[in-house]
């Protein structure tokens, strides 16, 4: 049945031409925009409820029946081909905007930071734990003891005769009175002693710590400096058990070609007995008998001292009720204080302990 | 000891052509520790010529100084004007003179050059100038007639010699001579050893009549007498020159010759002059009050524990260190008693210390003498004093005493080998024990007599070193023993190091501080007289006597640490120190030392540690300046009170708890500033503010902040407990509660915690504001932001408004508090 309401002259907008001139206005109208704003302006003109397009495809219930499929087709075609349009050059504008407004956000990103400054460790702490994971990565213990140590456990149990210079008031503090028993621990190895006290072979621990001499503050000495100590208590260690941990310890620190070299000497408490030499990091050994070009660190003589180690003296065994004849061991230990100077070239062990931030801070987190 | 290659080669055949660094080498591969070779005329070049001083006079300077204005004889057709400043020569001295174009060790040019209005055509030379000896008082003059004047003094010097400066370590006493350094380099090149020797006369008493009183200090005494000495004869050159080259000065021949044959035999002799001993020698312990007047003329009381030697007029030489003045030979002496004893090193050693009378006799004796060579030394002495002092020895040769022979060890011929861990054969075994002197017996198990001049050699260990050190350390294998069965890190240790690297990572810079302190750091810090902080441990023997004490808190060394700090300019500091503080446990007796011929009981190493202090670990920080700079971002910020407390915070948290922060009034904190931080009720350390008193007396930056922890009381918590999270939506309220200014808002926040019950998902205190006008007096507004959320379900809104209501309601009950609408 025929519209009621039909009227011709308005169902033109329906016609393909008058539809395609809309279509043709509405582009060009976004095409023209040239900002957000226009483009806006241009989609109410010709996308909006008012545009010709809305109003064409309001017409399409008056059509006849049979004319509504045909024409519903091309309004709907007509408003699709311009709401994509719409939306190309939409994009288009924002794309533009946005480059704009991020050009106009562009910082200067050379300005210096340091709002908030990071804390550093102490080199000598950092590379004490250095050296101390050398051993935890090999499955080690680590053993720690008080620093004002029983004279007992620092010298008599280390098999230091009782007339033994280190135990004099001019190497060693004592705390209270000259007999009280106390002193201040100038080794770590009271910690081994413990160790040795408390429990039976198979002992691997090391043993980093804080120790007091009495010697002046000056450039190379400190009355506090630190140590790492090692201990290896068990059936068969040998000499050459003892020298394989320290080439290690010495490659891992310093590098694989390090030269490394033992030397006999005499402590209370080891016996066979060494002193471990590292070859000059400064020189390489090439100052010696070689005028032409002196080395202040080694003194031209090639090697400089490590540390002290041997096979644990079986009487400091005995002192701590261990069997000698079933165990065997070795016992090593090493400047932290020097290990640093020796790695990071620090000259001075005033430098250490003074706490001036200029110096500790170079060394951030880790050594 | 310091050792002449020329004299060392008098008892060692030396490789050929080796020279003296090789010599070093090998000593210090076999275990000495040589610590210069001198090699003698090194850095010396030109003309350095014997001069006769022909006469000078004396010109006093405007500077006080007096110049010798010498004419010097230096073998040339006119003599020499030269300028020298020493006065210890005469007219006719020879001396030795580096004429110009002549170079002295340390590149010191010589040249003709004007001094005090003279043209000084050269220079007379020191001891030390010739870099033959550390003397400068006066220059070096030459034994009369001992050369000409033009000739090379170089050689009779010694200069022409290298000599060995070797560290002797305090087990091997037989190495202070030149008979034990020997050994070693014959020992270290597999040479052959010729021992030093002399006739001996037969044992008859002879010499002298001497006792022994105290055996425990004296096991042999050996005397030796000459007569008829001239005492005016002169001591050789060649003696004079190895005495300085071993770093001796010629005194008299007597005096000369005992100290030539200790230096060669390592046995010190004493000579007394035998016209001024009354009756025979004895030997023993000293009486109590006893004096004696020793050789360098310092009157000594003596102390019951001294050994001494005794004619009937009482002590007349403190043994085995020095001589007593009485006794002493002089111009006049021509009858000599030669003492060789044999003393207990330990008593020797306490003697040295208590009189503080180092001496080349007590160095020896301390690290022990070979008590069997007591013999060859004084028939050294006698010899050396009949051929160059025209003396001749009288009454044969005394000796008292037994020393106790060295013991036999039982080694197992293949112990080096196993503790070494490389193939040592038995026959190398025994040989390097044969070279160091041993007598070796037995079969697999060799039975070992070690020399008499090595005490230290006593157990099979002992014997073990000789052989591997003398098969070479350099040849031992390198082997990593398998891997441990040890537990790594305790938990204690890595939360320690979570805590440093926290607290460092949130801006602070660690220090580590020396644990001495003035005890008048106290009073500056305002501690009260009763603080258990001024019970301090006292050394007996510090550093500085201003600083005796050890600390009982980090603060008094890291705020020193940081007052260096500013005071070189670095303004703005936020510091960390980690570290153990002592504090005492109360009075002790000394403890009982146990023996160590097997392990103590747990009872006597507890006694052992109930006298060691208490020394917990500690945390302290200390800010002062900007904690966040100032920038082009704008101002930054002081360093406060809440940034102690947070750095507190941070330390705990490392360790996986939480602080609890309550007011408190303690030294040296500022008594409105200061938090004591507790942990599950227990007070573990303070931070705030510092006292502006404290801040003034230490010189510290204004508003100084500070906090301090007792680390050892940090809980080392077990694994983490996963939390369940709730993936439903929050629902946030916020609050403004208004309290009394003096309210704490810590505590109303945990109020309001505990009350919003188990849907509370957290409380975040985010503003305090305070408004006369629009609050009132007195009172401050507190806002806090819940977050409420369901562990199972979408929360209402309605069951939120409802569980903060409970908490405002509580905080009203329990705080005073209204809510702000």
């Amino acid at each position: 049945m025929p519209s009621e309401s039909f009227d011709p002259v308005e169902v033109a907008a329906l016609g393909p031409d008058a539809l395609e001139a809309a279509v043709t206005k509405a582009l060009e109208a976004f095409a023209a925009a040239t900002s957000l704003e226009e483009l806006k302006a241009a989609r109410t003109a010709h996308a909006g409820d008012r545009s010709p397009l809305a109003l064409a495809n309001r017409e399409i219930g008056a059509l006849p029946p049979a004319a509504r499929a045909a024409a519903g087709q091309r309004v709907g075609a007509a408003r699709g081909s311009v709401n994509k349009a719409l939306a190309a050059r939409q994009a288009e504008l924002e794309a533009e905007r946005d480059s704009r407004v991020l050009v106009e956000e562009t910082v200067d990103v050379t300005l210096p930071t340091g709002r908030r400054p990071i804390g550093a460790r102490h080199p000598v702490n950092t590379v004490q734990e250095l050296l101390t994971d050398i051993f935890v990565d090999m499955g080690w213990g680590v053993a720690e003891g008080p620093e004002a140590e029983g004279s007992w456990f620092n010298f008599d149990a280390l098999n230091t005769p009782p007339e033994h210079p280190s135990r004099d008031l001019t190497d060693t503090f004592y705390v209270g009175a000259p007999d009280s028993g106390v002193v201040l621990r100038t080794q770590t190895s009271p910690v081994q002693i413990r160790t040795m006290l408390e429990r039976q072979p198979p002992i691997y621990i090391v043993c980093p710590g804080r120790v007091y001499r009495t010697d002046e503050v000056d450039a190379t000495h400190s009355p506090m400096f630190h140590q790492l100590e090692g201990l290896a208590v068990d059936e068969g260690l040998t000499m050459a058990h003892l020298k394989g941990t320290l080439d290690h310890m010495a490659r891992r620190l310093f590098g694989t070609d390090i030269k490394t070299r033992l030397r006999p000497h005499y402590f209370p408490f080891t016996e066979p007995s060494a002193e471990m030499d590292l070859v000059c990091f400064v020189c390489h050994g090439e100052s010696v008998d070689n005028p032409e070009r002196p080395c202040r660190t080694c003194k031209s003589e090639g090697w400089i001292e490590w540390g002290g180690c041997g096979m644990v003296d079986p009487r400091v065994l005995t002192a701590c009720g261990i069997d000698p004849e079933r165990y065997s061991g070795f016992a090593f230990g090493m400047g932290v204080d020097r290990t640093l100077m020796f790695r990071s070239g620090a000259s001075d062990m005033r430098d250490l302990f003074e706490g001036d931030v200029r110096f500790t801070s170079a060394f951030g987190m880790e050594a | 000891m310091r050792a002449p290659i020329s004299w060392l080669a008098e008892y060692v055949e030396l490789p050929p052509n080796v020279d003296a660094r090789q010599v070093a080498d090998a000593l210090i591969r076999v275990g000495l520790e040589v610590e210069g070779v001198d090699v003698g005329a090194a850095g010396m070049s030109g003309p350095i010529v014997v001069g006769r001083v022909l006469s000078f006079v004396d010109e006093p300077q405007k500077n006080g100084k007096v110049i010798r204005w010498c004419q010097v004889d230096v073998g040339e057709d006119e003599p020499r004007g030269i300028v020298c400043g020493a006065a210890n020569f005469a007219e006719g001295d020879l001396v030795v003179v580096s004429l110009p174009g002549s170079v002295l060790p340390g590149g010191f040019a010589i040249s003709a050059r004007k001094t005090y209005g003279h043209i000084s055509d050269g220079m007379i030379c020191s001891v030390r100038e010739l870099g033959i000896g550390e003397d400068h008082a006066g220059i070096l003059v030459l034994p009369p007639g001992s050369a000409t004047p033009g000739a090379d003094p170089l050689g009779m010097l010694g200069l022409r010699d290298a000599v060995l400066d070797v560290a002797v370590t305090t087990d091997r006493g037989y190495c202070m001579s030149i008979r034990g350094l020997a050994r070693e380099v014959a020992a270290a090149f597999d040479r052959p050893f010729r021992d030093v020797a002399a006739p001996l006369p037969p044992v008859d008493g002879g010499a002298y009549e001497v006792h022994i009183d105290d055996p425990s200090g004296c096991d042999r005494f050996s005397a030796m007498a000459v007569a008829g000495l001239d005492p005016a004869a002169p001591t050789p050159d060649w003696m004079v020159t190895r005495l300085r080259q071993c770093g001796m000065r010629s005194i008299s021949l007597a005096v000369d010759v005992t100290n030539y044959v200790m230096l060669e035999t390592g046995q010190p002799l004493h000579a007394f002059d035998r016209g001024k001993l009354r009756g025979p020698i004895g030997v023993r312990r000293a009486h109590p009050g006893e004096k004696l007047i020793t050789l360098d003329d310092v009157a000594r009381e003596l102390d019951p524990d001294d050994m001494v030697v005794t004619d009937d007029t009482g002590a007349v030489a403190l043994a085995g260190v020095m001589g007593g003045a009485g006794t002493e030979i002089g111009s006049e002496t021509t009858d000599i008693v030669l003492e060789a004893a044999h003393w207990d090193p330990a008593s020797i050693a306490r003697a040295v210390r208590r009189h503080n009378l180092p001496s080349e006799a007590a160095k020896r004796f301390e690290r022990g003498v070979d008590p069997q060579i007591a013999g060859t030394a004084l028939a050294r002495c006698v010899q050396l004093l009949v051929e160059h002092g025209g003396a001749r020895a009288v009454g044969g040769y005394t000796v008292v005493g037994d020393p106790v022979p060295m013991p036999v060890i039982s080694m197992a011929g293949d112990l080096a080998e196993r503790v070494a861990g490389m193939p040592i054969p038995r026959e190398d075994a025994v040989r390097h024990l044969e070279a160091v002197g041993c007598w070796v017996g037995g079969g697999d198990v060799l039975e070992v007599q070690p020399p008499s001049w090595r005490p230290d050699l006593l157990v099979a260990a002992d014997l073990v070193e000789e052989v591997v050190r003398l098969v070479g350390y350099d040849r031992l294998p390198s082997v990593l023993p398998a891997a441990a069965p040890e537990a790594g890190l305790t938990a204690r240790q890595r939360q320690l190091r979570a805590i440093s690297r926290a607290v460092a990572a949130a801006g602070c810079v660690e220090a580590i501080s020396l644990p001495f302190v003035a005890p008048s750091v106290h009073d500056a810090l305002g501690l009260a007289a009763d603080d258990p902080r001024r019970r301090a441990l006292r050394l007996v023997n510090p550093l500085s006597d201003d600083e005796p004490e050890l600390r009982t808190s980090l603060l008094p060394g890291l705020l020193a640490t940081a007052a260096r700090n500013t005071g070189r300019g670095n303004r703005d500091l936020a510091l960390y120190e980690i570290g153990a503080v002592f504090r005492p446990t109360g009075e002790h007796e000394p403890p009982e030392l146990p023996g160590i011929a097997g392990r103590p009981s747990d009872a006597q190493i507890a006694a052992l540690d109930a006298v060691l202090p208490s020394q917990p670990r500690h945390l302290a920080v200390v800010l002062c300046g900007e904690f966040e700079r100032t920038g082009w971002w704008g101002s930054g910020r002081r360093g406060d009170w809440a940034d102690a407390i947070e750095l507190a915070q941070v330390a705990a948290r490392a360790a996986r708890t939480e602080l609890h922060a309550v007011p408190a009034e303690l030294a040296p904190w500022h008594p409105g500033r200061c938090a004591e931080l507790r942990l599950n009720d227990v007070v573990i350390g303070h931070a705030g503010e510092l006292h502006p008193r404290v801040v003034a007396a230490l010189g510290l930056p204004e508003r100084t902040c500070a906090a301090e922890l007792v680390l050892d009381q940090m809980p080392v918590p077990g694994p983490a407990a996963a939390p369940s999270i709730s993936g439903y939506p929050p629902v946030l309220l916020d609050i403004a509660l208004v309290v009394p200014v003096a309210a704490a808002a810590g505590e109303l926040q945990e109020t309001l915690r505990v009350a919003a019950g188990p849907l509370l998902e957290s409380v975040r205190l985010f503003d305090v504001y305070t408004d006369e006008t629009r609050l009132g007096a007195g009172v401050k507004s507190l806002a806090f932001a819940l977050r409420f959320r369901a562990p199972d379900r979408t929360l209402t809104v309605a069951e939120a408004t409802e569980a903060r209501d409970a908490a405002v309601a509580a905080a009203v009950r329990d705080h005073g508090a209204a809510l702000r609408s």
